[in-house]
Protein backbone atom coordinates (compact mmCIF):
# COMPACT_ATOMS: atom_id res chain seq x y z
CA UNK A 1 0.00 0.00 0.00
CA UNK A 2 1.25 3.23 -0.82
CA UNK A 3 0.63 6.25 1.15
CA UNK A 4 0.74 9.77 0.12
CA UNK A 5 1.48 12.57 3.25
CA UNK A 6 1.41 15.96 2.95
CA UNK A 7 3.17 18.39 4.91
CA UNK A 8 3.55 22.36 4.82
CA UNK A 9 6.04 24.80 6.06
CA UNK A 10 5.01 27.21 8.54
CA UNK A 11 5.88 29.67 11.34
CA UNK A 12 7.31 27.87 14.35
CA UNK A 13 4.82 27.45 16.92
CA UNK A 14 6.95 28.71 19.43
CA UNK A 15 7.45 31.89 17.74
CA UNK A 16 5.67 35.10 18.73
CA UNK A 17 3.71 36.42 15.46
CA UNK A 18 3.96 39.78 14.60
CA UNK A 19 2.10 41.81 12.20
CA UNK A 20 3.58 44.30 9.13
CA UNK A 21 3.16 47.77 9.93
CA UNK A 22 1.49 47.65 7.27
CA UNK A 23 -1.55 45.62 7.96
CA UNK A 24 -1.11 43.22 4.56
CA UNK A 25 0.06 40.34 6.54
CA UNK A 26 2.22 39.05 9.00
CA UNK A 27 5.76 39.17 9.52
CA UNK A 28 7.57 36.19 8.00
CA UNK A 29 10.87 38.03 7.12
CA UNK A 30 13.87 36.23 9.37
CA UNK A 31 11.28 34.24 11.09
CA UNK A 32 12.42 30.55 12.67
CA UNK A 33 10.08 28.40 9.78
CA UNK A 34 8.95 24.46 10.59
CA UNK A 35 7.01 21.88 9.52
CA UNK A 36 3.43 22.31 10.60
CA UNK A 37 2.61 20.38 14.08
CA UNK A 38 0.03 18.41 12.64
CA UNK A 39 1.66 17.36 9.22
CA UNK A 40 4.82 15.81 11.56
CA UNK A 41 1.96 13.86 13.63
CA UNK A 42 0.61 12.28 9.80
CA UNK A 43 3.97 12.18 8.62
CA UNK A 44 4.96 9.70 12.01
CA UNK A 45 1.78 7.74 11.47
CA UNK A 46 2.37 6.72 7.75
CA UNK A 47 5.95 5.84 9.17
CA UNK A 48 4.27 3.57 11.77
CA UNK A 49 1.95 1.92 9.23
CA UNK A 50 5.43 1.49 6.87
CA UNK A 51 7.26 0.12 10.05
CA UNK A 52 3.90 -2.32 10.83
CA UNK A 53 4.41 -3.47 7.02
CA UNK A 54 1.15 -1.83 6.66
CA UNK A 55 2.49 0.13 4.28
CA UNK A 56 5.49 -0.45 1.38
CA UNK A 57 5.53 2.98 0.31
CA UNK A 58 5.79 6.48 1.86
CA UNK A 59 5.64 9.60 -0.56
CA UNK A 60 5.69 13.15 0.70
CA UNK A 61 4.41 16.23 -0.62
CA UNK A 62 4.56 19.91 -0.48
CA UNK A 63 2.72 22.69 -2.05
CA UNK A 64 5.09 26.12 -1.96
CA UNK A 65 8.35 27.92 -2.94
CA UNK A 66 11.85 26.16 -3.06
CA UNK A 67 11.90 27.05 0.26
CA UNK A 68 9.27 24.36 1.40
CA UNK A 69 12.35 21.17 0.14
CA UNK A 70 13.83 21.79 3.46
CA UNK A 71 10.51 20.82 5.63
CA UNK A 72 10.37 17.60 2.66
CA UNK A 73 13.44 16.47 3.40
CA UNK A 74 12.79 16.30 7.34
CA UNK A 75 10.24 14.47 6.36
CA UNK A 76 12.45 12.02 4.06
CA UNK A 77 14.66 12.07 7.27
CA UNK A 78 11.83 10.66 9.93
CA UNK A 79 11.39 8.00 7.18
CA UNK A 80 9.71 9.22 4.08
CA UNK A 81 10.60 6.99 1.20
CA UNK A 82 10.25 10.02 -1.61
CA UNK A 83 9.19 13.61 -1.81
CA UNK A 84 7.62 15.47 -4.29
CA UNK A 85 7.61 19.56 -3.88
CA UNK A 86 4.67 20.83 -6.16
CA UNK A 87 6.49 24.05 -7.12
CA UNK A 88 4.09 27.64 -6.37
CA UNK A 89 3.98 31.33 -4.72
CA UNK A 90 3.77 30.53 -0.78
CA UNK A 91 -0.06 31.16 0.73
CA UNK A 92 -1.91 29.28 -1.89
CA UNK A 93 -5.66 28.73 -0.53
CA UNK A 94 -6.94 25.25 0.75
CA UNK A 95 -8.76 24.41 -2.68
CA UNK A 96 -6.30 25.15 -5.02
CA UNK A 97 -3.76 22.94 -2.62
CA UNK A 98 -6.34 20.41 -2.32
CA UNK A 99 -7.07 20.74 -5.77
CA UNK A 100 -3.02 20.00 -6.64
CA UNK A 101 -2.92 17.55 -3.97
CA UNK A 102 -5.26 15.42 -5.73
CA UNK A 103 -3.74 15.42 -9.07
CA UNK A 104 -0.18 14.33 -7.32
CA UNK A 105 -2.46 11.03 -5.36
CA UNK A 106 -3.88 9.90 -8.70
CA UNK A 107 -0.93 10.15 -10.70
CA UNK A 108 1.18 8.38 -7.62
CA UNK A 109 -2.17 6.02 -7.11
CA UNK A 110 -1.64 6.39 -3.67
CA UNK A 111 -4.15 4.03 -1.37
CA UNK A 112 -4.32 6.42 1.43
CA UNK A 113 -3.72 10.05 1.89
CA UNK A 114 -2.81 11.28 5.70
CA UNK A 115 -2.34 14.94 6.15
CA UNK A 116 -2.73 17.32 8.99
CA UNK A 117 -6.37 18.29 10.65
CA UNK A 118 -5.25 21.82 9.97
CA UNK A 119 -1.79 24.51 10.00
CA UNK A 120 -1.03 26.65 12.60
CA UNK A 121 -0.98 30.03 10.07
CA UNK A 122 -3.98 30.02 8.22
CA UNK A 123 -5.75 27.92 10.94
CA UNK A 124 -8.16 26.38 7.76
CA UNK A 125 -9.00 22.93 8.35
CA UNK A 126 -9.87 22.82 5.19
CA UNK A 127 -7.26 20.96 2.71
CA UNK A 128 -7.96 17.40 3.83
CA UNK A 129 -11.68 17.16 3.43
CA UNK A 130 -11.64 19.20 -0.05
CA UNK A 131 -9.13 16.58 -1.10
CA UNK A 132 -11.26 13.53 -0.14
CA UNK A 133 -14.22 15.69 -2.05
CA UNK A 134 -12.41 16.37 -5.16
CA UNK A 135 -11.17 12.81 -5.12
CA UNK A 136 -14.96 11.35 -4.39
CA UNK A 137 -12.90 9.49 -1.24
CA UNK A 138 -14.46 9.31 2.06
CA UNK A 139 -13.08 11.21 4.98
CA UNK A 140 -11.95 10.63 8.55
CA UNK A 141 -11.01 14.13 9.48
CA UNK A 142 -9.17 14.44 13.45
CA UNK A 143 -8.26 10.99 13.44
CA UNK A 144 -7.09 10.07 17.41
CA UNK A 145 -6.55 6.35 16.39
CA UNK A 146 -5.72 5.08 12.58
CA UNK A 147 -6.66 0.98 12.24
CA UNK A 148 -5.69 -0.17 8.52
CA UNK A 149 -7.60 -4.26 8.20
CA UNK A 150 -9.00 -5.89 4.78
CA UNK A 151 -9.02 -2.65 2.82
CA UNK A 152 -10.94 -0.46 5.53
CA UNK A 153 -9.78 2.17 7.78
CA UNK A 154 -11.13 2.03 11.50
CA UNK A 155 -10.64 5.60 12.65
CA UNK A 156 -11.57 6.94 15.98
CA UNK A 157 -11.98 10.70 15.67
CA UNK A 158 -12.05 13.79 18.08
CA UNK A 159 -15.41 15.15 18.08
CA UNK A 160 -17.35 17.58 20.25
CA UNK A 161 -18.63 15.64 22.83
CA UNK A 162 -16.20 12.99 22.71
CA UNK A 163 -14.96 10.13 20.03
CA UNK A 164 -16.63 8.35 17.95
CA UNK A 165 -15.48 5.93 15.18
CA UNK A 166 -15.84 5.22 11.76
CA UNK A 167 -14.60 2.87 8.90
CA UNK A 168 -13.94 3.99 5.40
CA UNK A 169 -13.10 1.86 2.55
CA UNK A 170 -9.79 2.72 0.98
CA UNK A 171 -8.37 4.85 -0.66
CA UNK A 172 -9.22 7.49 1.85
CA UNK A 173 -8.41 10.60 3.02
CA UNK A 174 -7.14 10.75 6.85
CA UNK A 175 -6.38 14.13 8.58
CA UNK A 176 -4.61 14.13 12.34
CA UNK A 177 -5.44 15.36 15.54
CA UNK A 178 -2.85 15.77 18.03
CA UNK A 179 -3.23 12.45 19.96
CA UNK A 180 -2.72 10.54 17.34
CA UNK A 181 0.94 9.63 17.97
CA UNK A 182 3.74 11.07 19.37
CA UNK A 183 6.12 11.89 16.56
CA UNK A 184 10.12 10.98 16.61
CA UNK A 185 12.97 13.48 15.80
CA UNK A 186 15.40 12.67 13.20
CA UNK A 187 18.80 10.93 13.67
CA UNK A 188 21.63 12.63 12.22
CA UNK A 189 22.69 9.65 10.38
CA UNK A 190 19.10 9.74 8.99
CA UNK A 191 19.13 13.37 8.26
CA UNK A 192 22.41 12.73 5.69
CA UNK A 193 20.59 9.93 4.27
CA UNK A 194 18.19 11.72 3.92
CA UNK A 195 20.18 14.15 1.65
CA UNK A 196 20.02 11.36 -0.91
CA UNK A 197 16.88 10.47 -1.53
CA UNK A 198 14.62 11.55 -4.59
CA UNK A 199 12.86 15.04 -4.38
CA UNK A 200 10.77 15.32 -7.61
CA UNK A 201 10.14 19.29 -8.60
CA UNK A 202 6.53 19.48 -10.21
CA UNK A 203 5.10 22.37 -11.32
CA UNK A 204 0.90 23.20 -11.44
CA UNK A 205 1.07 23.06 -15.42
CA UNK A 206 2.69 19.48 -15.07
CA UNK A 207 -0.24 18.50 -13.13
CA UNK A 208 -2.93 20.47 -15.59
CA UNK A 209 -4.20 22.48 -12.06
CA UNK A 210 -4.91 26.27 -12.37
CA UNK A 211 -4.57 27.96 -9.01
CA UNK A 212 -6.03 31.20 -8.18
CA UNK A 213 -8.45 31.89 -5.43
CA UNK A 214 -11.23 34.65 -5.70
CA UNK A 215 -10.52 35.44 -1.81
CA UNK A 216 -8.05 38.40 -0.93
CA UNK A 217 -6.83 39.87 2.04
CA UNK A 218 -8.34 43.68 2.55
CA UNK A 219 -6.03 43.56 5.80
CA UNK A 220 -4.16 41.71 8.48
CA UNK A 221 -4.07 43.74 11.73
CA UNK A 222 -3.03 42.69 15.18
CA UNK A 223 -5.85 41.12 17.47
CA UNK A 224 -7.06 43.74 20.47
CA UNK A 225 -4.79 44.24 23.33
CA UNK A 226 -6.27 42.77 26.77
CA UNK A 227 -5.87 45.26 29.37
CA UNK A 228 -3.43 44.09 32.04
CA UNK A 229 -5.41 43.58 35.11
CA UNK A 230 -4.10 43.38 39.03
CA UNK A 231 -2.85 40.82 41.24
CA UNK A 232 -4.75 40.43 44.36
CA UNK A 233 -3.16 39.26 47.29
CA UNK A 234 -5.79 36.61 48.72
CA UNK A 235 -9.02 34.45 47.92
CA UNK A 236 -10.97 36.84 50.11
CA UNK A 237 -10.23 39.83 48.00
CA UNK A 238 -10.61 37.58 45.08
CA UNK A 239 -13.93 37.10 45.64
CA UNK A 240 -14.82 41.02 46.71
CA UNK A 241 -13.56 42.01 43.17
CA UNK A 242 -15.58 39.10 41.37
CA UNK A 243 -18.61 40.40 43.29
CA UNK A 244 -18.35 43.97 43.38
CA UNK A 245 -16.41 45.51 41.02
CA UNK A 246 -16.34 42.96 38.08
CA UNK A 247 -19.56 42.21 39.32
CA UNK A 248 -19.61 38.05 37.26
CA UNK A 249 -20.20 36.45 40.47
CA UNK A 250 -23.64 37.34 42.62
CA UNK B 1 -30.36 35.05 -2.72
CA UNK B 2 -31.41 33.57 0.77
CA UNK B 3 -29.03 31.74 3.17
CA UNK B 4 -28.25 28.45 3.76
CA UNK B 5 -27.67 26.74 7.25
CA UNK B 6 -26.58 23.58 8.14
CA UNK B 7 -27.60 22.88 11.31
CA UNK B 8 -26.06 21.40 14.56
CA UNK B 9 -28.02 18.58 16.37
CA UNK B 10 -27.75 15.35 17.69
CA UNK B 11 -31.19 13.92 16.49
CA UNK B 12 -32.44 14.72 19.91
CA UNK B 13 -32.09 18.31 20.19
CA UNK B 14 -30.96 21.76 18.20
CA UNK B 15 -27.35 22.81 19.71
CA UNK B 16 -26.89 26.40 20.59
CA UNK B 17 -24.21 27.18 18.04
CA UNK B 18 -26.99 26.84 15.77
CA UNK B 19 -28.49 30.13 17.28
CA UNK B 20 -25.43 31.80 17.11
CA UNK B 21 -24.70 30.97 13.04
CA UNK B 22 -28.20 32.19 12.26
CA UNK B 23 -27.46 35.56 14.10
CA UNK B 24 -23.82 35.94 11.95
CA UNK B 25 -26.64 35.00 8.85
CA UNK B 26 -29.14 37.64 9.69
CA UNK B 27 -26.07 40.09 9.51
CA UNK B 28 -25.76 39.42 5.96
CA UNK B 29 -28.96 39.35 4.73
CA UNK B 30 -32.75 38.36 5.00
CA UNK B 31 -34.07 34.59 4.19
CA UNK B 32 -32.12 32.74 6.42
CA UNK B 33 -33.20 28.69 5.86
CA UNK B 34 -31.99 25.99 8.25
CA UNK B 35 -31.24 22.43 6.86
CA UNK B 36 -31.85 19.66 9.22
CA UNK B 37 -30.50 16.82 8.44
CA UNK B 38 -30.39 13.76 10.20
CA UNK B 39 -32.28 10.74 11.54
CA UNK B 40 -36.14 10.80 13.80
CA UNK B 41 -35.11 13.88 14.39
CA UNK B 42 -38.39 15.44 14.88
CA UNK B 43 -37.70 17.25 17.84
CA UNK B 44 -35.25 19.36 16.24
CA UNK B 45 -37.31 20.21 13.14
CA UNK B 46 -40.08 21.64 16.15
CA UNK B 47 -37.01 23.56 17.23
CA UNK B 48 -35.68 24.98 14.51
CA UNK B 49 -38.84 26.38 12.85
CA UNK B 50 -39.19 29.04 16.26
CA UNK B 51 -36.22 29.76 15.93
CA UNK B 52 -36.35 34.09 15.69
CA UNK B 53 -34.80 34.82 12.11
CA UNK B 54 -35.80 31.68 10.04
CA UNK B 55 -38.38 31.31 7.02
CA UNK B 56 -37.90 27.80 6.04
CA UNK B 57 -36.56 24.42 7.51
CA UNK B 58 -35.75 21.65 5.30
CA UNK B 59 -35.81 18.37 6.63
CA UNK B 60 -34.44 15.50 5.15
CA UNK B 61 -34.88 12.74 7.77
CA UNK B 62 -33.75 9.23 6.87
CA UNK B 63 -31.93 6.22 8.51
CA UNK B 64 -28.75 6.99 6.30
CA UNK B 65 -28.39 10.32 7.91
CA UNK B 66 -28.17 9.40 10.99
CA UNK B 67 -24.51 10.41 11.89
CA UNK B 68 -24.45 12.86 9.37
CA UNK B 69 -21.65 11.50 7.50
CA UNK B 70 -19.53 14.37 5.59
CA UNK B 71 -19.62 12.21 2.43
CA UNK B 72 -23.47 12.02 2.32
CA UNK B 73 -25.00 15.27 3.98
CA UNK B 74 -22.09 17.34 1.43
CA UNK B 75 -23.77 16.15 -1.48
CA UNK B 76 -27.25 16.84 -0.14
CA UNK B 77 -26.86 20.36 0.76
CA UNK B 78 -24.41 20.92 -3.10
CA UNK B 79 -28.05 19.27 -4.58
CA UNK B 80 -29.99 21.90 -2.84
CA UNK B 81 -27.60 24.51 -3.26
CA UNK B 82 -28.70 26.65 -6.23
CA UNK B 83 -30.51 29.71 -4.72
CA UNK B 84 -28.35 29.98 -1.99
CA UNK B 85 -25.86 32.92 -2.08
CA UNK B 86 -24.24 32.17 1.41
CA UNK B 87 -23.89 28.46 3.39
CA UNK B 88 -23.09 28.32 6.22
CA UNK B 89 -21.99 26.10 9.02
CA UNK B 90 -21.41 26.17 12.83
CA UNK B 91 -17.51 26.25 13.34
CA UNK B 92 -18.50 22.86 15.47
CA UNK B 93 -16.49 19.39 14.52
CA UNK B 94 -19.73 18.72 12.63
CA UNK B 95 -19.65 21.94 10.46
CA UNK B 96 -15.63 21.90 10.14
CA UNK B 97 -16.05 18.25 8.75
CA UNK B 98 -18.65 18.93 6.31
CA UNK B 99 -18.90 22.34 4.74
CA UNK B 100 -15.64 22.26 3.62
CA UNK B 101 -16.46 19.38 1.32
CA UNK B 102 -19.25 21.39 0.47
CA UNK B 103 -16.85 24.13 -0.74
CA UNK B 104 -14.90 21.65 -2.71
CA UNK B 105 -17.76 20.24 -4.74
CA UNK B 106 -19.10 23.83 -5.16
CA UNK B 107 -15.49 24.56 -6.52
CA UNK B 108 -15.23 27.74 -4.25
CA UNK B 109 -13.21 28.51 -1.51
CA UNK B 110 -14.13 28.25 2.25
CA UNK B 111 -13.61 30.76 4.89
CA UNK B 112 -13.29 29.21 8.24
CA UNK B 113 -14.38 30.08 11.79
CA UNK B 114 -15.90 33.60 11.01
CA UNK B 115 -15.88 35.61 13.71
CA UNK B 116 -17.40 39.53 12.09
CA UNK B 117 -19.39 40.11 9.18
CA UNK B 118 -18.42 43.17 7.60
CA UNK B 119 -20.35 42.85 4.77
CA UNK B 120 -22.24 40.25 1.93
CA UNK B 121 -19.16 39.32 0.72
CA UNK B 122 -16.34 40.35 3.73
CA UNK B 123 -15.49 38.74 6.46
CA UNK B 124 -12.87 38.73 9.83
CA UNK B 125 -11.59 35.15 10.95
CA UNK B 126 -8.81 35.08 13.32
CA UNK B 127 -5.59 33.57 11.96
CA UNK B 128 -2.47 32.35 13.58
CA UNK B 129 -3.83 31.09 16.30
CA UNK B 130 -5.93 34.23 17.24
CA UNK B 131 -2.76 36.51 17.31
CA UNK B 132 -3.88 38.17 14.02
CA UNK B 133 -7.04 38.98 12.54
CA UNK B 134 -8.01 38.79 8.90
CA UNK B 135 -10.33 40.91 6.94
CA UNK B 136 -11.22 38.84 3.90
CA UNK B 137 -13.14 39.41 0.59
CA UNK B 138 -14.46 37.11 -1.71
CA UNK B 139 -16.06 37.22 -4.70
CA UNK B 140 -16.90 33.57 -5.37
CA UNK B 141 -20.83 33.03 -6.55
CA UNK B 142 -21.47 31.32 -3.13
CA UNK B 143 -20.01 31.79 0.14
CA UNK B 144 -18.97 28.93 2.49
CA UNK B 145 -18.86 29.89 5.93
CA UNK B 146 -18.20 27.88 9.27
CA UNK B 147 -19.34 30.53 11.70
CA UNK B 148 -17.39 30.74 15.48
CA UNK B 149 -19.97 30.68 17.85
CA UNK B 150 -18.64 32.62 20.22
CA UNK B 151 -18.05 35.77 17.66
CA UNK B 152 -22.11 36.00 17.38
CA UNK B 153 -24.89 36.18 19.94
CA UNK B 154 -27.53 33.77 20.21
CA UNK B 155 -30.74 34.11 18.24
CA UNK B 156 -33.71 33.59 20.29
CA UNK B 157 -34.85 30.07 19.80
CA UNK B 158 -38.39 31.20 20.21
CA UNK B 159 -40.80 33.75 18.47
CA UNK B 160 -39.99 32.16 15.15
CA UNK B 161 -42.58 30.21 12.70
CA UNK B 162 -40.87 28.88 10.01
CA UNK B 163 -42.25 26.97 7.05
CA UNK B 164 -41.04 23.51 6.66
CA UNK B 165 -39.93 21.48 3.50
CA UNK B 166 -39.11 17.78 3.75
CA UNK B 167 -36.58 16.55 0.98
CA UNK B 168 -36.92 13.42 -0.61
CA UNK B 169 -33.01 13.57 -1.58
CA UNK B 170 -31.42 10.07 0.07
CA UNK B 171 -27.97 9.68 -0.38
CA UNK B 172 -26.74 6.51 0.75
CA UNK B 173 -22.66 6.97 1.33
CA UNK B 174 -21.21 3.39 0.70
CA UNK B 175 -17.18 3.78 1.69
CA UNK B 176 -18.11 5.50 4.92
CA UNK B 177 -19.81 3.68 8.00
CA UNK B 178 -20.28 4.21 11.22
CA UNK B 179 -18.57 2.24 13.87
CA UNK B 180 -19.28 3.48 17.44
CA UNK B 181 -19.55 6.69 19.55
CA UNK B 182 -18.04 7.29 23.38
CA UNK B 183 -19.61 10.36 24.32
CA UNK B 184 -18.64 11.69 27.65
CA UNK B 185 -21.67 12.32 30.58
CA UNK B 186 -21.84 15.33 31.87
CA UNK B 187 -24.40 17.53 33.91
CA UNK B 188 -22.44 20.78 33.80
CA UNK B 189 -23.28 22.94 30.85
CA UNK B 190 -21.53 22.79 27.56
CA UNK B 191 -18.45 24.26 27.91
CA UNK B 192 -19.14 26.42 24.67
CA UNK B 193 -22.71 27.37 25.72
CA UNK B 194 -21.42 28.33 29.57
CA UNK B 195 -21.41 31.37 31.11
CA UNK B 196 -18.58 30.69 33.72
CA UNK B 197 -15.41 27.93 33.08
CA UNK B 198 -13.15 26.80 35.57
CA UNK B 199 -10.19 25.22 33.54
CA UNK B 200 -7.08 23.29 35.00
CA UNK B 201 -4.19 22.43 33.62
CA UNK B 202 -0.68 20.76 34.40
CA UNK B 203 -0.75 22.22 37.53
CA UNK B 204 -3.86 20.11 38.92
CA UNK B 205 -0.87 17.29 39.31
CA UNK B 206 -3.22 14.39 38.48
CA UNK B 207 -6.66 13.53 36.78
CA UNK B 208 -8.31 12.91 40.73
CA UNK B 209 -7.33 16.94 41.68
CA UNK B 210 -9.59 18.12 39.07
CA UNK B 211 -12.69 16.67 41.55
CA UNK B 212 -11.32 20.08 43.13
CA UNK B 213 -12.60 22.36 40.73
CA UNK B 214 -15.95 20.40 41.41
CA UNK B 215 -16.67 22.55 44.00
CA UNK B 216 -16.20 25.75 42.83
CA UNK B 217 -18.00 24.76 39.22
CA UNK B 218 -21.29 23.76 41.41
CA UNK B 219 -21.19 26.71 43.34
CA UNK B 220 -21.25 28.88 40.17
CA UNK B 221 -22.88 26.76 37.72
CA UNK B 222 -19.64 26.83 35.74
CA UNK B 223 -18.53 24.11 33.10
CA UNK B 224 -14.92 22.75 33.72
CA UNK B 225 -12.14 22.73 30.99
CA UNK B 226 -8.80 22.23 30.63
CA UNK B 227 -5.53 22.69 28.83
CA UNK B 228 -3.80 20.70 26.30
CA UNK B 229 -1.37 19.89 28.90
CA UNK B 230 -3.70 18.22 31.28
CA UNK B 231 -5.43 16.52 28.28
CA UNK B 232 -2.06 15.24 27.10
CA UNK B 233 -0.95 14.41 30.49
CA UNK B 234 -4.36 11.73 30.71
CA UNK B 235 -6.06 14.13 33.46
CA UNK B 236 -8.96 14.59 31.76
CA UNK B 237 -10.70 13.73 28.38
CA UNK B 238 -10.20 15.55 25.39
CA UNK B 239 -13.58 17.25 24.62
CA UNK B 240 -12.83 19.32 27.75
CA UNK B 241 -9.59 20.92 25.93
CA UNK B 242 -9.88 24.76 25.82
CA UNK B 243 -7.45 26.30 22.93
CA UNK B 244 -6.64 26.95 19.32
CA UNK B 245 -6.94 22.43 18.61
CA UNK B 246 -9.69 22.42 21.52
CA UNK B 247 -12.64 24.47 21.84
CA UNK B 248 -13.38 28.32 21.49
CA UNK B 249 -14.86 29.93 24.49
CA UNK B 250 -15.87 33.07 25.98
CA UNK B 251 -17.56 33.04 29.07
CA UNK B 252 -18.36 35.92 31.20
CA UNK B 253 -15.84 34.34 33.55
CA UNK B 254 -12.60 31.85 33.02
CA UNK B 255 -10.94 30.59 36.19
CA UNK B 256 -7.93 29.12 35.02
CA UNK B 257 -6.08 27.31 37.48
CA UNK B 258 -2.79 26.06 37.35
CA UNK B 259 -2.64 26.93 33.44
CA UNK B 260 1.16 28.60 32.45
CA UNK B 261 -1.13 30.20 29.52
CA UNK B 262 0.66 28.80 26.16
CA UNK B 263 -0.50 30.93 23.59
CA UNK B 264 -2.27 27.50 22.33
CA UNK B 265 -4.33 27.82 25.11
CA UNK B 266 -4.98 31.84 25.05
CA UNK B 267 -6.21 31.18 21.65
CA UNK B 268 -9.24 29.45 23.13
CA UNK B 269 -10.19 31.49 26.10
CA UNK B 270 -8.43 35.57 25.43
CA UNK B 271 -11.64 36.72 24.36
CA UNK B 272 -13.87 35.76 27.67
CA UNK B 273 -15.46 39.02 29.86
CA UNK B 274 -13.18 38.29 32.68
CA UNK B 275 -10.15 36.14 33.50
CA UNK B 276 -9.09 34.85 36.78
CA UNK B 277 -5.68 33.14 36.88
CA UNK B 278 -4.29 31.23 39.89
CA UNK B 279 -0.89 30.21 39.72
CA UNK B 280 1.47 29.54 41.79
CA UNK B 281 4.48 30.88 39.52
CA UNK B 282 4.15 34.47 39.24
CA UNK B 283 6.16 35.13 35.71
CA UNK B 284 3.32 32.60 34.08
CA UNK B 285 2.31 34.31 30.71
CA UNK B 286 -1.15 33.53 32.17
CA UNK B 287 -1.39 36.62 34.28
CA UNK B 288 -0.66 38.84 31.37
CA UNK B 289 -4.49 38.37 29.88
CA UNK B 290 -6.25 38.05 33.76
CA UNK B 291 -7.95 40.80 34.88
CA UNK B 292 -7.20 39.59 38.11
CA UNK B 293 -4.12 36.94 39.17
CA UNK B 294 -3.82 35.26 42.27
CA UNK B 295 -0.19 34.29 43.25
CA UNK B 296 -1.00 31.20 45.72
CA UNK B 297 -0.53 27.29 45.51
CA UNK B 298 -4.01 26.40 43.80
CA UNK B 299 -4.45 22.89 46.54
CA UNK B 300 -4.63 25.68 49.00
CA UNK B 301 -6.82 28.67 47.07
CA UNK B 302 -9.26 26.56 45.24
CA UNK B 303 -11.07 25.02 48.36
CA UNK B 304 -10.48 28.16 49.84
CA UNK B 305 -12.41 30.15 47.34
CA UNK B 306 -14.93 27.62 46.92
CA UNK B 307 -15.98 28.00 50.78
CA UNK B 308 -16.02 32.18 50.16
CA UNK B 309 -18.24 31.81 47.48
Amino acid sequence: MKILVSVKRVIDYNVKVRVKADHTAVDLTNVKMSMNPFCEIAVEEAIRLKEKGIASDVVVVSVGSKSCQETLRTALALGADRAIQVETEDGLDSLSVAKLIAKVAQEEAADLVIMGKQSIDSDNNQTGQMLAALLDYPQATFASEVVIENGEAHVTREIDGGLQTLAITLPAVITTDLRLNEPRFASLPNIMKAKKKPLDVKTPADLGVEVGSNVSIVSVTPPPQRAGGIKVGSVAELVDKLKNEAKVVS
Amino acid sequence: MSILILAEHDNKSLKPATLNTVTAATQIGADVHLLVVGFECQTVVEQASQVAGVSKVLVADNAVYEHQLAENVSKLVVDIASGYGHILAPATTTGKNTLPRVAALLNVAQLSDVIKVESADTFVRPIYAGNAIATVKTTDAVKVLTVRSTGFDAAASTGGNAEREVLSQVIASDRSRFVKEQLAESDRPELTAANVIISGGRGMGNGENFKLLEGVADKLGAAIGASRAAVDAGFVPNDLQVGQTGKTVAPDLYIAVGISGAIQHLAGMKDSKVIVAINKDEDAPIFQVADYGLVADLFDAVPELEKSL
